[in-house]
């Protein structure tokens, strides 16, 4: 694509940003005293604040790039993510969930498996989870310099170095609540830079009508039925009448499900976010609070996309094509930007992107020091030392944590297969998780063999059903059919990933459960007391209004989701 | 709370307005050719001009409350 040409006026707005993002850390920085300020922002974050931050942490490279290369690649199915999956998860992990992740008094996800089963649980966590952050972060650092290289025509190593060291100078002054907050900062600066670009679109392709009449010409055109594009639910009686190649119950059960509970609800880099808030009530708004936002960022992150391809496919040629005639879905996003925004808009909207892969390395450097001071370095390290000692241990980890993505960015350049073969693995030790960790709160006979092995084997047969399938088209090795055989070809990748995780989950459940009543219980009821559901007394509300209660914003929300998947059904 | 967040997203959004206002009325138009023909530097300057100016308003308005009800707990013995 022909590259971008930046103006005073854009470099200025990206200025002014960066001045912002320094100077709240280094405001901040007088905050920091003790550890838990440092890792858990001092649980005293308002459930607002806690709430943008829950979903920006998530909202980076991988989301507002990914996101509109999907809404281009597979159309309006791309909302499921959202509408299907992310919402009930969220509402989830908020009324059930949270009341033991924050009455437990837990610093982290992997120190509630702790509580709740043992040290060897924990210690898989807590590594897997150490290893998986460092690379996410990496792999944004990678995926900013990339584009930048691409776009603007900035070298790799000056995106790399400057991304970086911004990152670790406010993560380093003001810890988490740094990144919290800046991490709200890009939230209404994503709202702010896209909207205009959505708008624009929208009016260029003749609104909502105009787009689905364009759609409809890139679906007959690729074979579809006229709606496959602008419709969620329409076609998904059978794999083969969507361009996502699944089927209702792969959907809902391996992405509406299994997926997305297990990232919303078990990753630390999110529910860290809720931790911090300043109150078992604030805590469990959160989630609640950030699904409202997060049911409208379709409109931000996949309709770019949709109006991309609508324009793409019905002469515009706006996207540039890959050797083999496809169109370059990863590049649907910046090409918009590029395509409407003028000099002065374009510089609020570059900075925009800039801030959402920054805001996702820090989310998940904030992560992993938490993680590896907590759960690594005090468990099996150094326990048993002053909190200055923690304190400065996290600070050190920050550099750490950022000078080992900053070297899995470069590795990424070199070696591309091995950043894939492990988000595979990642993949596979994730699925199972939330199995664990239902089977943890809610059947208080769930034991620590049975939790650990349970998730031993729901990675291996996460790996065994990957290694044995294949995405139609696609080569055995790394993306199926490691073991030489293929046992059965899925129309798409999505539709492998979807059952992969089913499998996963599914092994993970029985095998915890076999486990667990083949051996003796390692916690008796009084240990597991705000850890299991059966024995923590219930949270009542009374004393909150009606409307400010967890259990009315959940109503509310689960109620516009489904309004949303009816209108656009 | 150690630093109201509305102050600086309010002053960035309100630095941000100002920025695209500006740069809006003086631009060459012909800029305008991408946006439709739409001066959106201008229009979405305003956007940004009002959100931060409501946010700022919201932090101040915070702040006076939190002084005034320190004098009050203060002057009572």
């Amino acid at each position: 694509m022909q590259q971008i040409h930046l103006g005073p006026i854009d470099y200025a707005i990206l200025g002014v940003y960066f001045a912002f993002v320094l100077g709240i850390g280094w405001t901040l920085r007088r905050f920091v005293k003790s550890s838990e300020d440092f890792f858990l922002s001092g649980r005293s974050i308002p459930a607002w604040i806690a709430g943008l931050a829950f979903i920006s942490a998530n909202l980076g490279a991988q989301e507002v790039i990914g996101m509109g290369a999907s809404g281009a690649k597979y159309g309006m199915m791309t909302s499921h993510f959202y509408w299907l999956g992310a919402i009930p998860a969220m509402v989830f992990v908020g009324i059930f969930m949270m009341p033991f992740y924050y009455g437990s008094r837990a610093r982290s996800v992997p120190e509630y498996l702790k509580l709740r089963f043992d040290e060897k649980t924990r210690g898989f966590n807590a590594i897997t989870f150490a290893v998986m952050t460092v690379f996410s972060s990496g792999i944004s650092m990678y995926a900013l310099a990339k584009l930048l290289e691409l776009i603007l025509g900035w070298s790799f190593h000056t995106s790399v170095i400057l991304s970086a060291a911004i990152v670790l100078a406010y993560i380093f002054l003001g810890g988490l609540t740094s990144a919290i907050y800046n991490e709200v900062l890009q939230f209404f600066l994503i709202v702010m830079g896209f909207l205009p670009l959505v708008l624009l679109g929208l009016k260029d392709v003749g609104g909502w009508s105009g787009l689905t009449a364009k759609l409809n010409t890139v679906a007959t055109h690729a074979g579809y039925a006229p709606g496959a594009w602008s419709s969620s639910w329409r076609h998904l009686d059978a794999a083969s009448a969507n361009p996502m190649g699944v089927e209702w119950f792969g959907l809902v059960m391996g992405l509406g499900f299994v997926l997305s509970f297990g990232y919303w609800c078990t990753d630390f880099l999110v529910v860290q976010r809720a931790m911090a808030a300043n109150s078992m009530t604030a805590a469990r708004r959160t989630p609640l609070l950030a699904a409202i936002p997060k049911m409208l960022f379709p409109v931000l992150v996949i309709l770019p996309g949709m109006i991309a391809i609508a324009m793409h496919g019905t002469g515009g040629g706006l996207l540039p094509v890959e050797s083999d005639g496809t169109p370059n879905y990863n590049l649907a996003v910046p090409v918009m930007l590029a395509h409407y925004l003028p000099s002065g808009l374009l510089g609020l909207g570059l900075t925009a992107l800039m801030a959402s892969f920054m805001s996702g390395m820090a989310g998940n450097v904030t992560a992993f020091n938490a993680v590896w001071t907590y759960d690594i370095y005090q468990s099996h390290i150094r326990p048993g030392q002053s909190d200055q000692h923690y304190l400065r241990m996290g600070h050190f980890a920050t550099v750490f944590g950022i000078l080992l993505s900053v070297v899995a960015a470069y590795a990424a350049t070199r070696f591309n297969n091995i950043l894939d073969m492990l988000q595979l693995v990642f993949a596979f030790v994730n699925a199972p998780l939330f199995a664990t960790f239902l089977l943890g709160m809610f059947w208080r006979r769930t034991t620590g063999h049975g939790a650990f092995y349970g998730l031993l084997i729901g990675t291996a047969a996460a790996a065994i059903h990957h290694g044995l399938v294949l995405p139609h088209g696609a080569t055995p090795g790394l993306k199926g059919a490691f073991f030489g055989t293929v046992l059965h070809t899925y129309p798409s990748e999505m539709a492998q990933n979807f059952w992969t995780a089913i499998f996963a989950w599914s092994a993970c459940f029985a095998a915890t459960i076999a486990i667990s009543l083949a051996t003796k219980r390692n916690k008796s009821d009084d240990e597991l007391k705000g850890l299991v559901y059966a024995l923590t007394p219930r949270l009542t509300d009374h004393e909150i209004v009606w409307y400010k209660r967890p259990a009315t914003l959940a109503v509310l929300v689960l109620g516009l989701t489904l309004v949303l998947n009816v209108i656009f059904w | 709370m150690k630093l109201d967040l509305r102050l600086p997203i309010g002053l960035m959004f309100t630095i941000f307005g100002v920025m695209l206002t500006l740069y809006g009325l003086v631009a060459d138009p012909a800029i305008y050719a991408r946006s439709l023909g739409i001066n959106i530097n201008l229009w979405w300057g305003l956007v940004l001009l009002v959100f931060g100016l409501v946010m700022l308003g919201f932090a101040l308005r915070a702040q006076r409350g939190l002084k005034s009800s320190d004098t009050h707990s203060t002057s009572t013995p």
